[in-house]
């Protein structure tokens, strides 16, 4: 596939500026006056759906394991902490502080490594006229739309005659070779809308490519780094497929497969443990999701991919 | 949108800064050209190292590996021995494998659309700018987010088993099927359900296009006496068809791709990993059992690349078809 193909879409979404006040359909529902009762309860009725799963999380957290399915209560009558204080035990001899540790570490070094591989990598196909240029984006669109499944076993093989099982190495290290397309794809499309004419000025005063990356470049991709930075941490803490395949020490285990191995050995005995813990899990990306929830819509809305 | 919005000033206040230009550059001397030019393929290649290496390592080699693998038997301890197409002959007898194609497409094939008419149906009704649309837009955007966790196919798990809320509510309707996940033919749907829930990603996409459409289209429409319905056929749908587009291209894609939450939500430990009688049993969700608990790696890169080929081939039919039914505007394509 080529390039322009796949970004002629994404470009619409580009300039937003652009953006006139036009709301499609808004002139028939405006002829009718009931059409913003009708907005709201329609709207409303979606945040039901929407919110459902989440305030039914909370309420089950709360109920005494055998309470949890069967009752259609949201919220228990007698509500119980116990859920919580047993998650203080530990799984399977683990302290749950020791999942939450270790998926930190691979979330902070994953977002570490997207920020300067595919920064440096987008600086080079925004900024730098070079030979091959152009069959190297193509490659690297191509690999947006590459199953991951293709690359599971081999990758697998590899790392393990390398004897890099059970280490946090092959969970990280694609993420410090820019392997994460979307990012890269990301970071070029801003770089491209940045003023042509600072760049030209540096050079005329003599910068390298280094000095007009690292002083005017990054720090007016910013936006762009921030949604990449956050997007990341999140993909990194929901990420079950790659720990599941790579790390077999439970003390190694993040969360996603600490409470993989909660279904597993403790679910029948401790329901609402599980429930409580798959909450505590939730609540980090909740957490970036209402701090920067502007910057994930606005890269979705830009580029138009999933996270 | 705040990328925008925050670089324009920024914009400003450089080239305020920046010395006033005297007409285009001056044609540098072939010789100098030479060596400019040499100069910017080292810096590129140079920025570009990190992606090189990555892309000859961990993607070109790891891509020729796996079809080297896909016509071994190989099983880890064991050097890959050559088997030619056998791989291939036992996937497409194997009753299983079948099975596992057919819980797949029929994933990917009620999911996808129910997704897209969802996404497609919010956009629409919250692209009228109306009090609450930015929040409305962050809240129904949420699930997309925690919705790969595993946190969230529990809580799926839960609420979809026998007696569970949704069970209950069939009840209520005199629906006795029982709880979704207990049930070989209901778990999908269970799945199905999961993946339209997160339909705030293509929603906000297909938002920025509809916000794309000028006004005055649909205010010359409305002249012409042209209904709602006709509005959205003959305005709406096709401006945003870029975007319908590289929304069906990118849902399409990662349906086929669908694991974890199948994996959790059908998930016992071990020998069913997949749902009773393998009802949830996807497509990587068999990849994963073959290679992974059978340690059949030649088997499964067989597999892996028979994926890759119905993905290349969606792909392809979806390019080819968008000449019929996607306009760009002059210019954009």
């Amino acid at each position: 596939m080529s390039s322009p193909d796949l970004s002629a879409p994404l470009d619409q979404g580009a300039p937003p500026q652009a953006t006139r006040a036009g709301t499609p359909g808004s002139g028939a529902f405006r002829r009718r006056l009931p059409g913003s009762v009708a907005w709201h309860v329609g709207s409303l009725l979606i945040l039901g759906v929407i919110l459902y799963p989440v305030v039914w999380v909370v309420g089950a957290s709360f109920k005494r394991s055998e309470d949890i399915v069967g009752s259609l209560d949201l919220f228990p009558g007698d509500p119980i902490a116990t859920n919580y204080t047993r998650l203080g035990e530990g799984i399977a001899d683990i302290a749950v502080s020791t999942f939450f540790v270790n998926s930190l570490v691979l979330a902070v070094g994953s977002v570490i490594g997207i920020l300067v591989s595919c920064s440096l990598t987008a600086y080079a196909f925004a900024k730098i006229r070079f030979a091959g240029r152009n069959l190297l984006f193509t490659l690297m669109i191509g690999t947006l739309l590459l199953p991951y499944h293709v690359l599971l076993i081999p990758q697998y093989v590899l790392f393990r005659n390398m004897e890099m099982i059970n280490t946090y190495t092959p969970l990280l290290l694609g993420k410090y070779l820019a392997t994460e397309a979307f990012f890269v794809f990301l970071m070029v499309q801003f770089m491209r809308n940045l003023p042509k004419e600072l760049d030209e000025a540096a050079r005329l005063d003599g910068c390298g490519h280094a000095r007009i990356y690292w002083s005017i470049v990054l720090p007016l991709c910013r936006p762009a780094l921030i949604t990449s930075a956050i997007f990341t941490f999140i993909n990194a803490w929901n990420d079950f497929m790659g720990p599941l395949i790579y790390l077999n020490e439970p003390d190694k285990y993040t969360v996603s497969l600490g409470l993989k191995m909660f279904v597993d050995q403790d679910a029948v005995a401790n329901y609402g443990g599980m429930i409580a813990m798959s909450l505590v899990a939730l609540l980090p990306v909740l957490a970036f999701f209402l701090a920067f929830q502007r910057y994930l819509i606005d890269g979705m809305a830009t580029s138009g991919l999933k996270g | 949108m705040g990328t925008t919005v925050t670089h324009a000033p920024a914009r400003e206040a450089l080239s305020r800064d920046s010395e006033p230009r005297h007409g285009p550059v001056k044609p540098a001397r072939p010789a100098a050209l030479k060596r400019r030019r040499r100069r910017e393929n080292l810096a590129g290649y140079l920025f570009m190292s990190p992606w090189i290496a990555g892309f000859l390592l961990l993607t070109a080699g790891p891509m020729v590996a796996s079809l080297y693998f896909a016509f071994t038997d190989y099983n880890l301890f064991d050097p890959p021995r050559w088997i030619g197409l056998d791989n291939f002959s036992e996937m497409f007898g194997d009753p299983r494998w079948r099975h596992s194609v057919q819980v797949t497409l029929w994933y990917v094939v009620v999911g996808t659309p129910l997704k897209l008419i969802a996404a497609l149906g919010v956009a629409l009704l919250l692209a009228q700018k109306r009090r609450g649309q930015a929040f409305y837009r962050a809240a129904f955007y949420a699930p997309s987010l925690i919705g790969a966790s595993v946190s969230v196919a529990i809580v799926w798990k839960a609420i979809f088993s026998d007696d569970a809320v949704v069970d209950r509510t069939q009840q209520l309707f005199g629906i006795d099927v029982g709880g979704w996940t207990g049930d070989p033919d209901m778990i999908i749907y269970a799945l199905v359900a999961l993946t339209v829930w997160q339909f705030g990603a293509p929603m906000v996409i297909f938002l920025a296009g509809l916000k794309q459409v000028p006004r005055e289209l649909y205010e010359a429409a409305e002249v012409d006496g042209a209904g709602t319905l006709r509005r959205f056929w003959n305005i709406t749908l096709p401006m945003i068809s870029p975007v319908l587009f590289f929304n069906v291209l990118l849902e399409t894609i990662h349906s086929f791709q669908i694991f974890s939450s199948a994996y959790i939500v059908g998930g016992g430990a071990g020998g069913n990993a997949c749902g009773p009688a393998d009802g949830s049993m996807v497509y990587t969700c068999y990849l994963y059992v073959q290679g992974f608990e059978n340690s059949r790696m030649g088997l499964a890169s067989a597999m892996a690349w028979l994926l890759l080929i119905a993905v290349a081939l969606v792909t392809a039919v979806l390019f080819w078809s968008q000449k019929r039914w996607v306009h760009y505007e002059e210019g954009a394509a």
